[in-house]
């Protein structure tokens, strides 16, 4: 069975129909991509899944239990994680603090505990930090380990996103348009990042516009075009798709 | 982290301990005893204006709740004091959640209104239930006792509240850098990416609020008995702004900065005093330059001016 | 049974107007910079206390009232220059302390120079109550509604056919866009707290024959203000009056037929209830965030 199963999805904001009745599945353990030309839907699709817009209509199905309509705080404790094409990194806190509130449902939140500072709490709280580090080793950021988030650049930023979302050890990870404004070297660097993940386990899904990036990693490909699916497929299918070409790759793909 | 603001609490601590030692006379006992009072309320009103990024213009309502259950309860029904904070405490938990929860479902800064609006008919109403708390003029509260015990003498009363003012900070330490802690900041910095690793935003905002709001409600029954004596003059939109104004100017989002601006403004009116008639004025324009020149409060700007980082 | 309907409905439009016009007011500088002005009361108590002095010192009323409206616009223009535009992009906790401080001083220098006294004007033509079936209407009340019915012709016309309106529009909708196709938006900003200040000070000077005026009524009438424009739907002009109306007559309804003691608890319930179930008022627009 599928771990996504998405069934003629769709939403409506007043008159503007911006997805219509998608509908494809991703199997565990690959990495998926949705392209498409700008205002195709593909964060709506994302912000759909994701819990952060409630459907008009259709079904979202993980691992066979409807999530159609959840909050994304719901969502997370589904293992669904996810980055921002616009980031959205906690500018008020450290670096680190920022991948720890990743790890927010694997601590004791308690308010009490907290307060008391209780030995069990601080154990573990110490033990995630030491883990957080890790992650940004992971993703490339260890010289800003002990960096604030407001002083990082660009780039740093979108991949502490990527090792935030890691913390929540999710098992779908969806990546909004990961290499958005990074230069060739650090796209390079972020292609290897998400093979790096994919490679450990987790169901990647991405929209991406690079389409070296994305011919690269995917295993599948969704596009979209106003709101409609257009196509679905291996990379070699979709890039023979004369719809799609005519859409969206242009001739020479 | 930890030991760096811990080094802080220590300081804060050792000069509460010699404060009573060189205080010239009661008037400045009695002054450094509002200060810590006011500090600790501002320490919970700053988890949810500095931390979780809320604003209450209404908080001397729960302020006026505590206070008055403190002078009515005991007065009126032979009530225990300490039952009756208790009490004081419960009714505003209460509303404070009765009125978070509808209101955090909504995006934006709509608590400033609801609060402005249940903040003014707190004190309308104790103004106008003159039977029950003495109207416009208020009411003597009953001293707070246990066991026969009754605290009245000013030192007890420092010691009292310096405990509850080191306990206060202590804590709110300790949950800046918890998990419970990190949620609330991270939901000030990025309410979405809050929500997307877990964080149920509605019900951390409710919780936070209803911690200010009991805070202020425990406080108020302290000053109750401290001062002797109630008046409405405790629950109106004048103190609230100034509570409020104690967490912008010393900082928001710092521990320090909200014992910094409390001592601050519980100062000012009586430094203000001698202005005859211009201490709106003074008031006003100290607001006004402060938050020109240091938006970020005063700790924070002087942090930043001192050492970098954190 | 009719008569006192009509009684309180008349009161209650009356002062509703004012309310009208401060949430104008709020609605006006909300749009041009997000900022919720808690001064906007105190245009409202200058523009009837101005008044009063000047018509005291000798001046013809024309003269006086001329003035009561001009001091308030500039002394928004100045507030304006000296503590919002340093301060753009700041927070919104500290822009609405920044205009709390704004609103003590000017409160405190009208009561230093104006003393701490209440005055009234005399109404502009006569104190012969109007008799409509049964209910006594005052010919100041006619004024109060008349003029705001005018000025809100005036702005609505503004804002929809001359070109500084729609810029003025414009930069409320996207300022940086506004700022981008050529329009002046710090003129359009301080504009907007001009205009803000002398609708407040009009609605100040209209009243003060009916509820009289001293150096703090601006503070009541300022947070009533507020909530009109709320229950109206904050940043829309017409949900500004409606709201300001509502408001008033809600608040004598509640007055006479419920409970005095409370009126001025009523404006406070109703921004409570509008939270409640209509938080984007009664005219406001539905906005989504995009992430």
């Amino acid at each position: 069975m599928a771990l996504l199963d998405v069934n003629k999805l769709s939403i409506h904001f007043g008159g503007v129909k911006a997805v219509q009745e998608v509908s494809f599945s991703i199997d565990a353990g690959i990495v998926y991509a949705v392209i498409g030309p700008n205002g195709a839907g593909k964060t709506t699709l994302f912000n759909l899944i994701t819990g952060v817009y409630k459907p008009t209509s259709g079904e979202i199905r993980l691992d066979g239990e409807s999530i159609g309509g959840k909050s994304p705080n719901e969502l997370a404790t589904r293992g669904v994680a996810r980055t921002f094409q616009n980031l959205q990194i906690c500018m008020n806190m450290s670096a680190i603090e920022n991948v720890m509130v990743g790890a927010h449902l694997r601590l004791d939140r308690n308010l009490l505990k907290a307060a008391l500072r209780l030995p069990t709490l601080t154990r573990r709280d110490a033990e995630m930090r030491v883990e957080a580090a890790e992650l940004m080793r992971f993703v490339g950021l260890e010289k800003y380990i002990e960096a604030r988030a407001d002083a990082m650049p660009y780039g740093a930023l979108k991949r502490l996103e990527i090792a935030r979302a890691l913390a929540m050890k999710p098992r779908l990870i969806f990546l909004d348009e990961p290499a958005a404004g990074l230069n060739p070297k650090e796209t390079i660097e972020v292609d290897e990042l998400i093979r790096k993940v994919a490679d450990s386990g987790i169901t990647v899904v991405l929209v991406e516009h690079d389409m070296k990036m994305v011919m690269n990693l995917s295993d599948r490909i969704l596009v979209l075009d106003y709101g409609k699916k257009l196509a679905e497929g291996t990379g070699e299918e979709v890039r023979r798709n004369p719809d799609v070409i005519a859409a969206y790759l242009g001739a020479h793909a | 982290m930890q030991k760096r603001a811990y080094f802080g609490l220590y300081i804060v601590i050792a000069v509460l301990a010699v404060l009573p030692l060189v205080v010239p006379n009661s008037f400045y006992l009695d002054l450094a005893i509002r200060m810590a009072i006011n500090a600790v309320i501002v320490l919970g009103l700053n988890l949810l204006i500095g931390f979780a990024g809320q604003i209450s213009l209404g908080h001397a309502g729960f302020l006026g709740i505590g206070a008055y259950a403190s002078a009515v309860l005991p007065t009126h029904f032979g009530w225990h004091p300490l039952l009756a904070m208790g009490a004081g405490a419960a009714i505003t938990g209460l509303l404070a959640a009765v009125l978070a929860r509808p209101i955090f479902k909504l995006k934006g800064q709509y608590l400033a209104m609801a609060t402005l609006g249940l903040g003014i008919i707190i004190n309308i109403a104790i103004r106008n239930e003159a039977a029950w708390t003495g109207g416009p003029d208020g009411m003597p509260v009953p001293a707070m006792g246990l066991m026969g015990f009754e605290l009245t003498s000013d030192k007890h009363w420092y010691w009292v509240v310096a405990l509850m003012l080191s306990v206060s900070v202590w804590a709110s330490i300790n949950l800046i850098d918890s998990p419970f802690g990190r949620a609330l900041r991270a939901l000030h910095g990025s309410e979405v990416a809050s929500q997307v690793v877990g964080v149920d935003v509605v019900r951390y905002k409710v919780a936070i609020f209803v911690m200010s709001a009991v805070f202020a409600s425990l406080m108020g029954s302290i000053t109750a008995h401290y001062v002797g004596f109630v008046t409405p003059n405790l629950a109106d939109f004048f103190h609230s702004i100034e509570l409020v104004t104690m967490v912008v100017i010393g900082g928001m989002a710092s521990v320090y900065g909200s014992l910094i601006g409390a001592v601050l403004l519980t100062a000012l009116p009586q430094a203000l005093a001698t202005f005859e008639g211009w201490e709106t004025v003074a008031f006003g324009a100290i607001l006004m330059v402060c938050m020109i020149f240091m938006p970020k409060g005063l700790v924070p700007t002087l942090a930043a001016k001192f050492g970098k980082g954190d | 049974m009719l008569a006192q309907f009509l009684q309180f409905l008349f009161s209650g439009a009356t002062v509703g107007a004012t309310y009208a016009l401060a949430a104008l007011g709020f609605t006006l500088i909300y749009n041009a910079s997000n900022v919720i002005n808690f001064a906007q009361g105190e245009f409202i108590m200058l523009g009837g206390m101005l008044a009063v002095f000047f018509a005291q010192s000798g001046l013809p009323l024309p003269a006086a009232l001329v003035l009561a409206i001009l001091i308030p616009a500039i002394v928004g223009i100045v507030v304006e220059k000296l503590a919002i535009e340093p301060v753009k992009g700041a927070e919104t906790v500290t822009l609405i302390i920044i205009t709390i401080g704004a609103s003590l001083v000017i409160r405190g220098l009208t009561a230093v120079f104006l003393g701490k006294g209440t005055h009234s004007l005399a109404a502009f033509s006569g104190d012969t109550p109007i008799e409509i079936l049964g209910a006594t209407l005052m010919p100041q009340s006619l004024w109060v509604l008349g003029v705001t019915a005018v000025v809100v012709v005036v702005l609505w016309y503004f804002f929809n056919r001359t070109l500084t309106g729609k810029a003025m529009l414009a930069t409320s909708y996207n300022s940086l866009a506004a700022e981008l196709v050529g329009i002046n938006t710090s003129k359009v900003l301080f504009m907007s707290f001009a205009m803000s200040a002398a609708l407040g000070a009009v609605g100040g000077i209209l009243v003060t024959p009916i509820t009289l005026t001293s150096y703090d009524v601006g503070i009541m009438l300022g947070l009533k203000g507020f909530v009109a424009a709320v229950v109206g739907g904050l940043g829309n002009g017409l949900g500004a009056v409606v709201g300001g109306l509502l408001v008033g007559i809600l608040e004598s309804f509640g007055a006479g037929y419920l409970s005095s003691a409370y009126k001025d608890a009523i404006p406070f319930v109703l921004i409570l209830l509008i939270l409640f179930f209509m938080p984007r008022g009664l005219f406001g627009a539905r906005v989504t965030d995009r992430v």
